[in-house]
């Protein structure tokens, strides 16, 4: 049984089916795009074990074609199987095994990516200077002791965890935070609205407040705006259910054993062990047009940990690296007083490049190694046929009639 | 005599294509010493004579003016054109220029459907209605607008531009610019210590306050709308690319109170060519590129350039010599003869020589590596197939390498012609994109793998046609194809592989993300898993020859997809725009690979070459 397990996994009729797939899988994905949007058609197609399929008006979840990690782990058996089974050592097959060895790492390196890396952005204005950076799509809640005269305590709870656990408390938080309602998209209203209903909240902004909860955006370039109510439990009793939304920018504020706190839900914030600074934005425009030429912002970078302090410019191709984040030049204001910097955290980054040379090392190999005798032994042939057999068309009537002669 | 058929053929073709550079005749106005003056536009120095070309493109979709006028032909030039448009507007709104095909459009714009172009006469009675449709129609997305709708926009697109074109060297209704210009200049002192007094609350000499407000009326109409910035800078401080239109430099000229001598200059030239005089139009003509001289000598040298290039018309030509050169090898499978297979064979050298001169000319006109859109990755398509094309000839010396070089040549070309059609084929790049090195390496190679691509699914075809429809297909030629398609399918691999990392890496170095499932990188994993499906079937012994021609065919759909149909979903950082004209295109290339597949599934007896065959 395991003998005829290995067969089937080290069969090439196996990787041209999961090849086929693959095509099928990578048309349909992209074809999908258009109605469901990157970054859901991302996820369904190619960041899943499954592709399912919803009947219209039903809730079910029919697994139809496989998905990405599917398909990408069958081929990466298939061909370690296949290796073990086929590879012999020699110089005639090093070819093959460089190609193979470098797919290998690229379909590994992009699944570590997958799991690994971390998107986030950094906002900042002409002269600001941050030392963290927002999440795309991920929210917190924060709970903030504001006490002290020169520095705040801060408790940041992932939405993610908040909705999980229901309830959080935290040693430094001298009271329990229990999520009431969450929605992971909502609008905000003044008055009522038709759809909307009342927040209930007991207090700080939230009564008085229309809300509704609307479907998760889909498009990669927009972004959800979570809002829920959350009520403080005490160990003397609740101070009220307070309305926390990704619309409200400003913090709520109440009192507990004479402390002041606030209460703010956010984009889940990453701290960098560095800062940056904007000095200044430029967007450069071809003359007469509007054709942006170049972005670019001129940062400085200072690191109080080894003391370094210096000036980067970040531009368009030209990210800065450090410390195991990339920051890329990616958006501005339209003031163009502002830049925004993607900030990727990506362990992996490297093996495309590995993988890259050693594909293409392997293919020019395989390639010449068939090429060049086969245009050897081609223009001996027809080299010397050709002497003794002007106006022939045909070169296989060339060759025959050289064996005659 | 046979002997010389090939070379005498080549000669006259080259013949032809010098003799493109001819000067034309002239009706005294140099107006090709006009064409070659710099200006600047969409972000680059260039040409009049490309303002006219890339203008005429988009508005009547051919780079001449062709009227006839009572039996009489008469052809205009894109530097004729444009000069009597931006100096004679009157006369040119007459020239039917407008191409409409849409017989909606033509009945709002209440004209008779039966033309194919119209006169801005024509079409000036309906402009309310015209804005009030595009007042609707412009927020819609384009992908969601009606054939009538798109057209219409298109129509004002091109009426937009006709207009500013129209006010882009003299103010409206100015008739003997040359003349105004002086009494603006004297106009000036007078006219500005009478703004002054007024602003100051003073009394003020009203005369001199309108006469001054008068002209500037004008300029500020000019400035707003003019559209190649014509007038260099005079302060030697300023950046080499400081360019204004006539009219912002004019109202300047209220504060500094001197001419900008290209401002004078052209104004002679519009006062003489409306006055009908050659020589004092020459004259200004050559002032002004006496006065550009060392000043602006390399904006002078580029101008010139891409004059000569758009002159000699390389793609053009090289299109023409390959579709002969395909005739004759196509006849050369019928016919015996090895002297039409030479012949077309040293055509398909000479096309590709003027190709590749075409393609060099340009990557150096743009200081940029072959592709940078879609115009001349079509281009480049075309020059990387002919030399796979070519080598094949080499080494088989059968016909069939010379019949891939043509069609891929005359195909790519024809494409790269109708894509042209959208505007300025050298438009500067987006920020993202602007980068030599990648440009050279990632597009070069995935553009070379597209090529490849298409050249084994082009033998293919030839393949399936001749086995099935005649009886050339014998077992050697089908052998030879068969490896042909092989090795053309190894190579494709390589390089649609090394591209797609490649511009995965390039993204990974700007977006910072290796991999984002964007159509564009989609399209061209595609290329490689097709690819990779292609070989690996073959080593598996999953298909054998027939198989393989209609995977390679089916390797045609997929390239076509992801060179093309990519950018019609509309989506994604890569896309172009949608093409709805290019869209009904590849639906039929698409279809026609389809059928040419199905035909390849034919049993193997109904194939005139197999039956012919004795027991194969």
């Amino acid at each position: 049984m395991p003998k005829d397990l290995f067969k089937f996994f080290s069969s090439l009729k196996l990787t041209v089916a999961c090849l086929l797939m693959g095509c099928l899988l990578v048309f349909w994905g992209t074809l999908a795009q258009v109605h469901l949007g990157l970054y859901k058609a991302q996820n369904e197609f190619f960041r899943s074990v499954l592709v399912y399929w919803t009947p219209s008006g039903s809730n079910l979840h029919i697994p139809i074609f496989p998905g990405g990690y599917l398909l990408g782990t069958v081929l990466l058996i298939n061909l370690l199987c296949a290796h073990l089974r086929y590879y012999q050592p020699g110089k005639r097959k090093i070819g093959i095994a460089l190609i193979h060895f470098g797919v290998v790492l690229l379909l590994l390196g992009q699944m570590l990516t997958d799991f690994l890396s971390r998107e986030s952005a950094l906002h900042f204005r002409i002269g600001e200077t941050k030392n963290y950076t927002e999440a795309d799509r991920a929210f917190e809640l924060v709970v903030l002791d504001t006490s002290a005269p020169d520095s705040d305590k801060v408790v940041a709870i992932p939405c993610s965890r908040l909705v999980r656990r229901g309830k959080v408390s935290h040693p430094e938080m001298p009271f329990a935070v229990q999520l009431k309602t969450f929605y992971a998209n909502s609008q905000l209203a003044q008055q009522s609205q038709s759809g909307y209903e009342p927040v209930k909240a007991t207090a700080g902004l939230g009564p008085g407040i229309w809300w509704r909860e609307v479907a998760r955006e889909t498009e990669m370039n927009r972004m959800d705006m979570p809002s829920a109510t959350v009520e403080i439990i005490t160990p003397k009793g609740s101070l009220g259910t307070f309305l926390v939304s990704a619309w409200l920018d400003r913090p709520q504020t109440f009192n507990f054993d004479g402390r002041p706190y606030e209460l703010l839900l956010r984009q889940e914030r990453y701290y960098l062990p560095f800062s940056l600074h904007l000095i200044e934005f430029r967007h450069d425009r071809y003359p007469g047009t509007n054709i942006p030429k170049n972005f670019s912002s001129r940062v400085r970078l200072q690191n109080l940990d080894n003391g370094e302090d210096r000036e980067v410019r970040i531009f368009m191709n030209n990210p800065l690296r450090y410390a195991g984040e990339t920051f890329y030049q990616a958006s501005f204001d339209p003031d163009d007083h502002g830049s925004v910097l993607q900030v990727v955290h990506n362990p992996s980054w490297l093996t495309p490049y590995f993988s890259c040379v050693l594909v293409a090392t392997g293919l020019i190999i395989q390639f010449l190694s068939h090429l060049i005798p086969f245009l050897k032994r081609r223009l001996a042939t027809t080299g010397n046929a050709a002497a003794s057999t002007a106006g022939r068309r045909d070169a296989g009537a060339t060759r025959k009639e050289k064996k005659r002669s | 005599m046979k002997k010389w058929i090939p070379l005498i053929l080549v000669g006259v073709m080259a013949g032809w294509v010098l003799s493109g550079l001819r000067q034309p005749s002239e009706t005294g106005f140099h107006t090709s010493d006009f064409g070659q003056l710099p200006v600047l536009m969409n972000g680059r120095f260039q040409p009049f004579d490309s303002v006219g070309r890339n203008s005429l493109l988009q508005i009547r979709t051919k780079q001449t003016v062709y009227e006839t006028d009572g039996g009489k032909a008469v052809t205009l030039s894109a530097t004729d054109w444009l000069l009597e448009a931006m100096m004679k507007p009157e006369a040119a709104d007459d020239r039917k220029v407008f191409r409409i095909d849409n017989n909606e459009v033509t009945e709002l714009l209440k004209v008779p459907d039966n033309q194919t172009y119209y006169t801005f006469n024509q079409i000036r009675p309906q402009m309310d209605e015209i804005e009030k449709q595009v007042r609707r129609i412009e927020p819609l997305e384009s992908a969601k607008r009606t054939v009538f709708e798109s057209q219409l926009m298109k129509l004002y697109e091109s009426l937009n531009l006709y207009q500013r074109l129209e006010v882009s060297l003299k103010p409206p209704g100015s008739d003997d610019f040359a003349a105004e210009l002086d009494a603006y200049q004297k106009s000036i002192p007078a006219g500005i210590a009478a703004v002054n007094a007024r602003d100051a609350g003073q009394k003020f000499d009203q005369d001199a306050f309108n006469t001054l407000l008068g002209f500037m009326g004008g300029y500020n109409t000019v400035a707003s709308f003019a559209l190649p910035l014509t007038i260099p800078p005079v302060d030697p401080g300023l950046p080499h690319d400081a360019w204004q239109n006539i009219g912002t430099n004019l109202m300047q000229t209220a504060r500094t109170g001197d001419l900008n001598p290209a401002a004078k200059l052209y104004a002679e030239m519009v006062t003489a060519y409306r006055a009908g005089q050659p020589d004092d139009f020459n004259h200004a003509v050559a002032g002004y590129q006496a006065w550009l001289g060392d000043r602006f000598a390399p904006q002078v040298k580029k101008a010139s350039r891409e004059y000569f290039f758009s002159t000699l018309e390389p793609f053009y030509k090289a299109m023409v010599i390959y579709v002969l050169a395909l005739v004759l090898a196509l006849l050369s499978w019928f016919n015996l003869s090895d002297w039409l297979r030479r012949s077309a064979f040293y055509l398909v050298v000479l096309a590709w020589l003027i190709h590749t001169f075409g393609l060099v000319f340009r990557m150096w006109l743009e200081g940029r590596p072959p592709v940078t859109n879609l115009y001349s990755s079509a281009i480049f398509i075309g020059w990387g197939a002919v030399i796979l094309g070519m080598v094949l000839e080499k080494i088989y010396r059968d016909g069939i390498g010379c019949v891939v070089a043509g069609s891929a040549g005359f195909v790519t070309l024809i494409i790269a012609h109708n894509l042209a059609l959208s505007g300025d084929t050298m438009e500067m790049m987006r920020a993202v994109l602007d980068t030599n090195f990648w440009l050279a390496t990632h597009v070069v190679a995935v553009t070379l793998g597209y090529a490849s691509t298409f050249v084994a699914g082009f033998l293919a075809i030839i393949y399936i046609l001749r086995g099935v429809f005649t009886t050339t297909l014998s077992a050697e030629t089908a052998k030879s194809l068969a490896r042909m398609v092989y090795g053309i399918v190894c190579f494709a691999t390589l390089f649609s592989f090394v591209g797609t990392v490649l511009g995965g890496i390039w993204a990974d170095q700007s977006w910072g993300r290796f991999w984002g499932w964007d159509p564009k990188e989609n399209g061209a994993l595609l290329i490689v898993l097709w690819n990779a499906t292609i070989l690996h079937a073959r080593w598996g012994g999953l298909v054998r020859e027939r198989g393989l021609m209609n995977l390679a065919v089916f390797g045609n759909i997929v390239t076509s997809f992801s060179w093309f149909g990519v950018n019609m979903l509309g989506i994604g950082l890569h896309s172009y725009g949608f093409m709805d004209a290019a869209f009904k295109w590849l639906m039929l290339f698409i279809s026609s690979q389809v059928a040419i597949i199905l035909l390849g599934l034919l049993p193997q007896k109904v194939w005139r070459s197999f039956s012919a065959r004795p027991a194969a």
